[in-house]
């Protein structure tokens, strides 16, 4: 086999892949502007199934729920794992690892067993009589999970660049006159934002995107998973397929976004290199 | 830095976070799977005593019960073990191919890899399962050319391609990482030494993987041996798995919650036996998983 | 001489991305040869490398074996290995089990492979050959960067390859440990009586070790010689730049073993010039003789003089041009001296263009 039957070869198996992988994707999308309500045949271009779509009070409700339930508990789970992660980076070793092994579980865990596992918490805590008949399930078993199986991610991010720190900055910080909090919040704080920062984005999407765990404690609540889940029980909901395709592209725009902004930034930085580097060499 | 004293008690809302919610309902599982569920015999009889002498009364009868559900479980294994294969045949050429493209085009390709991830997964089997429906897409094609219509939704195949659609990416990214790391002169001294192309396969490029095939093999099958949406959306009533038996103790009709906490407590035996499986091969086997 | 070619290379063009880095090279290798591509990076000599192991399928040209076509022979099929830049030592094996990797995938004339006995007899064989006794069980981490050469090398050879190609082998290694393993080379390629081919950019390396030396640039073959005619008989200004310090002047040839530059006229030893042709006059520095001033046919001021250990490096302005002259004598800087060069020392080139 020469070289370039082997790339042509190559190339011809990664379009297979990428189709299997989209294929599913277009096919829903193309159908989300399909009149007939029918996943069969396509009859004519439409738009009622995004019209439809906006006027579904259920799903609209359940975004809504989404999004504040996963800010707040983003922002909750971000303070709570960016603390954890310098408390236990100045423990001994022994106790680090205990901590980091025990992060890890809801991790590597299947999700339905936290999911589970926090329900019963939940069904316990409510046969002691907490928050009365129905207990406390609702908003805030929801943002509990939610908390929880997100602070792992903050620490497991936050940690690595805490160990990168150079330890002398904190030092001469003190040196110059800051008390210890002061030296915490004007000089280490700032050096971990770009980890916290993605920290908390990933919070934002597991956040959003979790049904697993969410389906367990939500008593009657419907975040927007748990609305999509409901929807799929019925065998045609052609909404869905409007809402797919309203997901994708935002999806894909905020990727491209943050790719257009992260080489804008780079090329930014080339620029002020070579600047440096031009303005060296006049000297 | 910061190695003082008093900076520890920073993680203590954390460590008592972690203990309320992690370790105890963890501890709570194995206390429901070992305490007799209301509706047994032993529970009705500890209940008649519980006026007299309030005692807790341990038993194995849910976990002895879930011999019953033998077959699940198997079934769960199976599909998951087959779907995880799947995955690694399908996604190891990907890994390679993506390896040994120039950066700025990997880096396009692994945005390809991950957006599929970002769609919700219950939309993403959804589709699915409008094509794969009696009179779905696929099914109309095979019609065109005088096929079928076949049988495809509510099989066990149908279950197992959820899997492998689902979890591919899964496959491919720790894949994809462990070969960036192996030079291209590495495969040119294989095939110049003698090695042909199966051969470089098995004997240079599998090794090197390792660590990658073992992270990859993990992150399809845990989740492909717990799920149960997939089963459920494409599965039909008749190809249930461990996860719709846990989901129905504890939400559906099956109401047993002590079983069902026995149940998840042998899917996470399941879980940690194949995770100390794979990370033999590889002590780093959790790399790359965040 | 043409009955022991072993390797022969015509009209090969390679082309990267429209952009040609082989023009039509053409190239003969004898057996049992020591062979050395030298030029600058980017010059094609690796590239070169790369079609003769197989890596680069040629755009068009031919590359015969031994008689035999092999432009279409996979690499795991030709009669040839490699000792790679940065080794490429499999990292999951120990030492033997890289020195053994090639052996395990050969079988014998009947087909079989080859008994576990015979590969331990060769391994251990070749690892004592390049003095790594008693490193076989060692991992591939715990090795020096000559340690990790010999065991490269001792891979590629212990096939018995016809030809071995090493692509800068020596260039991660120390200066001390370099020369050391430029002799060890010669060494096991007299001893193996295997055609080696080397690349490198190192031309002193070059001129140690080689038969035969292939200067290259811009992927053509610029000269071709035994490293005594490259270094004394440059056939153009790029070999002389590149091989070794030289002084290049310019001149005109006024007739017959006549020329003139610097102002002045000198005895040489090359004719077969148009008169009066304006050439190139290449002086290599330790040909330049330095006398008392009203001696010298050429005079010039010391600017520098730096002590290079065995001998001067002096810098001498000689009517505008910078001369590069070495000698074991140390002048002063500000110092006029006078310069002769003996006829034979006075190399003629005809002009390149460009």
């Amino acid at each position: 086999m020469s070289k370039r039957t082997g790339t042509l070869m190559q190339r011809t198996y990664l379009v297979l892949i990428f189709g299997f992988m989209y294929l599913p994707i277009a096919v829903m999308i193309a159908y989300s502007f399909n009149e007939n309500r029918s996943r069969a045949v396509f009859t004519n271009f439409s738009l009622k199934w995004y019209e439809s779509l906006l006027h579904n009070d259920a799903i609209l409700s359940a975004l809504a729920l989404s999004i504040v339930l996963a800010v707040v508990s983003s922002v909750i789970a971000t303070v709570l794992g960016t603390l954890a992660a310098v408390g236990i980076n100045s423990m001994g070793r022994k106790s680090q690892l205990l901590i980091n092994n025990i992060s890890y579980v809801p991790v590597v865990n299947p999700e339905i067993i936290t999911g589970v596992s926090l329900m019963l918490l939940f069904v316990m805590a409510r046969s002691l009589g907490i928050g009365g008949e129905g207990g406390l399930f609702g908003w805030a078993t929801l943002l509990v999970a939610h908390i929880t199986f997100n602070v792992p991610y903050v620490i497991f991010n936050v940690s690595p660049k805490l160990r990168q720190l150079d330890p002398s900055i904190y030092n001469a910080a003190l040196d110059l006159g800051c008390t210890p909090s002061q030296a915490f919040f004007k000089v280490i704080v700032p050096q971990l934002t770009p980890a916290i920062l993605s920290a908390f984005l990933i919070c934002l999407t597991y956040s959003i995107d979790d049904f697993i765990i969410s389906y367990f404690n939500a008593g009657t609540m419907q975040t927007l998973p748990i609305a999509i889940y409901s929807m799929t029980r019925r065998r045609v909901s052609p909404e869905i397929n409007a809402l797919s395709a309203i997901m994708f592209v935002v999806i894909l725009s905020i990727i491209l976004i943050s790719n257009w902004v992260d080489s804008r930034a780079y090329r930014r930085d080339q620029q002020a290199v070579r600047k440096a580097l031009s303005a060296e060499g006049r000297r | 830095m910061l190695k003082t004293k008093n900076s520890r008690w920073l993680a203590a809302p954390y460590l008592v976070w972690m203990v309320t919610f992690i370790v105890v309902p963890l501890l709570i599982v194995i206390w429901y799977a070992l305490t007799p569920s209301q509706t047994s015999a032993i529970n009705a009889a500890a209940a008649a005593d519980a006026a007299t002498a309030p005692t807790v009364v341990f038993t194995l009868e849910n976990l002895t019960q879930i011999g019953r559900y033998t077959g699940v479980f198997a079934r769960s294994l199976i599909l998951a073990a087959e779907a995880t294969a799947i995955c690694l045949v399908l996604a190891f050429p990907v890994g390679y191919a993506l390896s040994r493209l120039r950066a700025n085009k990997q880096h396009i390709m692994l945005m390809l890899v991950m957006l599929p991830m970002w769609m919700n997964f219950l939309l993403r089997t959804y589709a699915w399962m409008s094509l794969l429906e009696n009179n779905g897409l696929i099914n109309r094609l095979l019609g065109f050319f005088g096929l079928g219509p076949f049988q495809l939704i509510n099989t066990s195949g149908a279950v197992v391609l959820g899997m492998v659609y689902n979890y591919l990416p899964y496959m491919i990214l720790p894949l994809y990482t462990a070969m960036t790391k192996i030079d291209n002169s590495i495969i040119e001294a294989a095939q110049d030494l003698g090695c042909n192309l199966r051969r470089t396969v098995t004997r240079v490029l599998i090794p090197l993987s390792s660590s990658g095939i073992a992270t990859g093999i993990t992150m399809v099958f845990v989740p492909s041996v717990s799920t149960f949406i997939i089963s459920r959306m494409l599965g039909g009533g008749s190809n249930l798995l461990i996860g719709d038996l846990i989901e129905l103790q504890f939400l559906g009709n099956a109401y047993n919650l002590n079983l069902g906490s026995a149940m998840s407590l042998v899917l996470m035996v399941i879980v940690l036996l194949c995770m100390s499986f794979t990370s033999s091969f590889d002590e780093e086997s959790m790399e790359g998983v965040m | 001489m043409n009955e022991n070619l072993i390797v022969s290379l015509k009209d090969i063009v390679v082309e990267f991305d429209g952009e040609k880095v082989l023009d039509g090279l053409s190239l003969d290798i004898h057996d049992k040869e020591f062979v050395t591509f030298l030029g600058p990076s980017g010059c094609g000599k690796t590239t070169t490398l790369r079609v003769i192991a197989g890596f680069i399928t040629p755009k068009s040209g031919n590359v015969f074996f031994d008689g035999q076509d092999i432009a279409d022979l996979p690499p795991y099929k030709r009669q040839v290995n490699t000792v790679f830049q940065k080794y490429a030592l499999f990292p999951h094996l120990n030492v033997f089990e890289n020195v053994a990797f090639g052996l395990r995938l050969q079988k014998d004339e009947n087909g079989k492979k080859l008994s576990e006995a015979l590969i331990r007899e060769k391994v251990l064989e070749m690892l004592a050959t390049v003095g790594l006794k008693g490193y076989e069980r060692r991992s591939i981490h715990q090795l020096s960067g000559g340690q990790q050469q010999r065991v490269a090398i001792a891979r590629s050879l212990v096939n018995s390859p016809r030809v071995l190609l090493l692509d800068e082998p020596l260039g991660a290694l120390d200066l001390k440990l370099r020369k050391e393993m430029q002799l060890e080379l010669k060494r096991l390629q007299r001893e193996m009586q295997i055609t080696f081919v080397y690349v490198t950019h190192d031309q002193e390396e070059a001129l140690t070790m080689s038969d035969t030396v292939v200067v290259m640039n811009d992927g053509h073959i610029q000269q071709i010689g035994s490293p005594e005619d490259i270094y004394n008989e440059p056939c153009n200004a790029f070999v002389a730049r590149f091989i070794g310090d030289s002084n290049i002047v310019d001149g005109v040839m006024l007739k017959d073993y006549l020329v003139s530059f610097g102002g002045q006229e000198f005895l040489c030893v090359d004719g077969g010039f148009a008169p009066n042709e304006s050439v190139q006059v290449v002086i290599r520095p330790e040909d330049v003789e330095i006398v008392p001033p009203q001696d010298g046919a050429l005079t010039g001021r010391v600017r520098e003089v730096i002590f290079k250990g065995v001998h001067f490096e002096m810098h001498v302005d000689v009517e505008g041009y910078e001369w590069l002259i070495h000698s074991t004598h140390a002048s002063q800087p500000g110092e006029i001296i006078g310069m002769n060069i003996a006829p034979d020392m006075i190399h003629i080139m005809r002009r390149t263009e460009g």
